[in-house]
């Protein structure tokens, strides 16, 4: 490989990628447009969620409880409610999305500390899970200071306990935004190699450039090298917008996120490299990078749980790189783990980098049959 | 390398491209002596792209042996490369890069040593004619302003061996005057030049030409030569009224080819008449044509053109064909 050569390519991709503005505008725009769609769809504070309320106990502390809860304005008491069965005959049914339910022991589950009151949720629809979480952190205390249990400044959480049908998993802002990263580099990072070759192609400069000492590694390395700056710089995008709109934790280190983030954006270059290398037009490479971006969102783990996926998905599923980058990424940024303690998941990622990145290479011939 | 004038750069020996079932280059024998312009003259689809693509290791022969510059390709292509410059028929270099900037690309991957880089694109700019254009984006330019950019690219690391496909299909006559004096030039300074090209008075500028059509190589030699070999089968005919004429002269045997030329007619003749006539022959039977026909006209012979000789090479079954000029 010849370093002035291998310069050449990039200085000339980075010119070139200046004046394409379309492109220029999807390193920026697409992030913050993905962000803010899926980040608000989920985190949005509702307000006047039809609720119903069945205050089993009726005591003083019930009714101040739930007289908070209608406070929030989180909720408005529109039904009237007998039992617990027919509030979830109301969710079901879809006249509510929110079912309060405080049973007749509220009194003696409050001294025990044990859950006080049921909030149940219409799941399917993540905002209204979204605001019953809200609600369940009601501080039980506010009304009637409760002698046994000092009075303190954070709310005491899990004692009102919250049943959620339909979508066990509770996913949040906070959950989906590490794998919004992967889901926008995949669709980004794919796109731009899938398409680098076949354009050169389609506009005839291969011929000139296949014609020249240049060889493929050089080709191809050239062509990817500019574009991990690009995708480290739409991860900081990602990162600095999660963090400062949906206050996204990184319980892990900043280096190990871009660490694995690195991995992800290699990946996903070199299989946009192969897929160049097939590929006769630009439409044909656009098919394909979205015959690939489907699956990995499907079942990666991003849309669906993992575990909850029949056997041959799993497996099919290993192959793609979202699906480890997934696991190191909520792993790093959300419960603090460091890139070693994954290391099978950073292997995996490296192989696929080195398996594509040779098959692009191999596949690609300075030559025009 | 040290090449004079009678060395052979280019040899080819059955050269034969197929594509599935198209024969587009058929057993082409090529012989390119160093320090000319060769020109390679054919219709459209007469398989000079494929042709020159092959000589520079870009396709895969399906038959035939290639030695360029002493390499045997496709198997020594790589090696060719750093010593060979390609002008591609369709305009190749960035649309969305500078004119500077293209050239500083090509100087880097042809490996002009770094040194002498900024010199020489300051020469190449200047020699093109495009000082006061070095910042425009090369996709803007004008079709001929391309052409020019894009030998100046060819040229910049100097190359002993230069392939030129249909370097001027977009330069207006006054314009490509200029440009060639560049590849005279370049000849002049040692470099060896393939041009293909379906512009006869082009081609009768080249040292040496060779004629293909439909992937036959079927005449070869300097201007002179072919043109040589049509002695005395080239007659003009002043007619009144030449559509006529035209239809009545296309009957005689022995007639290749009649195409108007203004008021004139250009007749061609073959070799021999049908009844073994000469040349000279089939003209008196023409005007003895015309003359029975009632019309008015004068034969006289004049000397063949390449037009001629590439007619004459490509239509020796075509007897009937008219050929309006
Ligand atoms: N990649 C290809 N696949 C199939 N057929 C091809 C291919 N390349 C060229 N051909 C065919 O081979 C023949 C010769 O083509 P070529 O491009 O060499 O002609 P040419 O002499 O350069 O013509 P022009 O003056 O129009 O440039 C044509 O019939 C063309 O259709
Ligand atoms: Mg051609």
């Amino acid at each position: 490989m010849n370093g002035r050569r291998l310069w050449a390519i990039v200085i000339k991709e980075l010119r070139q990628l200046r004046r394409d503005r379309i492109t220029l505008a999807m390193v920026v725009v697409v992030p913050v447009i993905q962000l803010v769609l899926f980040g608000y769809a989920i985190n949005l504070n509702l307000r006047g969620l039809d609720a119903g309320i069945v205050d089993q106990a009726n005591t003083a502390g019930s009714r101040a409880l739930v007289m908070d809860m209608l406070a929030t304005d989180v909720i408005s008491a529109t039904q009237k409610a007998d039992s617990p069965q027919q509030l979830m005959a109301m969710i079901r049914r879809g006249r509510i999305s929110i079912g309060i339910v405080v049973p007749p022991d509220f009194e003696r589950r409050r001294i025990d500390g044990r859950p006080v009151a049921q909030v149940l949720v219409d799941g399917s629809d993540t905002t209204v899970q979204n605001a019953a979480a809200q609600l369940a952190q009601t501080p039980l205390d506010s009304a009637l200071p409760d002698t046994r249990a000092p009075a303190t400044s954070t709310p005491p959480l899990g004692r009102i306990s919250v049943v959620s049908f339909y979508n066990p998993q509770r996913v949040s802002a906070i959950n989906i935004v590490p794998g919004l990263i992967g889901v926008i580099l995949t669709m980004t990072m794919v796109l731009f190699t899938a398409i680098a070759i076949v354009r050169e192609r389609e506009r005839g400069n291969m011929e000139l450039l296949i014609a020249t000492p240049l060889t493929s590694t050089e080709l191809m390395v050239g062509k990817v090298l500019p574009y991990i700056v690009i995708g480290l710089l739409q991860t900081t995008v990602i990162l600095a917008l999660g963090i400062w709109l949906f206050d996204v934790p990184i319980r892990g280190s900043v280096l190990d996120v871009y660490l694995a983030t690195g991995l992800l954006i290699l990946a996903n270059l070199s299989l946009g490299l192969l897929i160049s290398t097939r590929a006769q037009s630009q439409f044909q490479a656009m098919q394909m990078t979205f015959f690939v971006f489907l699956p990995s969102i499907l079942l990666s783990g991003f849309m669906f749980p993992f575990a909850g996926m029949p056997r041959p998905a799993q497996w099919f599923a290993e192959i793609l790189p979202l699906t480890h980058f997934l696991r190191l990424i909520r792993g790093v940024m959300l419960r603090g783990a460091s890139l070693g303690e994954m290391r099978a998941d950073v292997l995996a990622l490296v192989a696929f980098v080195a398996v594509m990145m040779t098959a692009a290479i191999l596949r690609f011939h300075k030559r025009l049959d | 390398m040290n090449i004079d004038s009678d060395t052979v750069v280019i040899r080819a020996h059955g050269l034969t491209r197929r594509f599935g079932e198209l024969v587009a280059v058929d057993r082409v024998d090529l012989q390119v002596p160093a320090r000319r312009v060769y020109g390679f003259l054919g219709p459209n689809g007469s398989g000079k792209s494929t042709t020159i693509r092959m000589l520079c290791g870009l396709l895969t022969p399906s038959a035939g042996e290639i030695e360029v510059l002493g390499l045997r390709i496709p198997a020594e292509a790589e090696a060719l490369r750093r010593h060979i410059g390609y002008m591609t028929q369709r305009f190749s270099l960035f649309e969305d890069l500078t004119v500077r900037e293209n050239l500083e690309f090509l100087a880097a991957v042809q490996g002009v040593p770094k040194a002498k880089t900024k010199a020489r694109i300051g020469e190449l700019l200047g020699q093109y004619h495009f000082g006061d254009r070095q910042k425009q984006l090369a996709g803007t330019l004008s079709g001929g302003q391309k052409q020019r950019l894009a030998l100046a690219g060819a040229v910049i690391h100097e190359p002993e061996l230069l392939f030129l496909d249909e370097p001027t299909s977009a330069v207006d006559p006054e314009s490509r005057r200029d440009f060639w004096e560049k590849l005279f030039e370049l000849a002049d300074a040692g470099t060896t030049l393939l041009v293909s090209t379906h512009l006869m008075d082009e081609a009768e500028r080249c040292h040496r030409l060779a004629i293909l059509n439909l992937g036959v190589l079927v005449a070869d030699g300097t201007p002179a030569e072919l043109t040589g070999r049509l002695q005395g089968r080239t007659f003009i005919v002043e007619a009144a009224d030449p559509r006529r004429a035209q239809r009545l002269i296309v009957d005689v045997p022995g007639v290749l080819s009649v195409a108007q030329v203004g008021n004139n007619l250009r007749v061609l003749t073959a070799e021999r008449g049908d009844a073994a006539e000469s040349a000279a022959g089939i003209g008196q039977r023409i005007d003895e044509v015309l003359a029975h026909a009632g019309q008015t006209a004068q034969t006289t012979a004049t000397p063949a053109n390449l037009e001629d000789v590439f007619v004459a090479a490509t239509r020796n079954d075509a007897k009937h064909a008219v050929q309006a000029a």
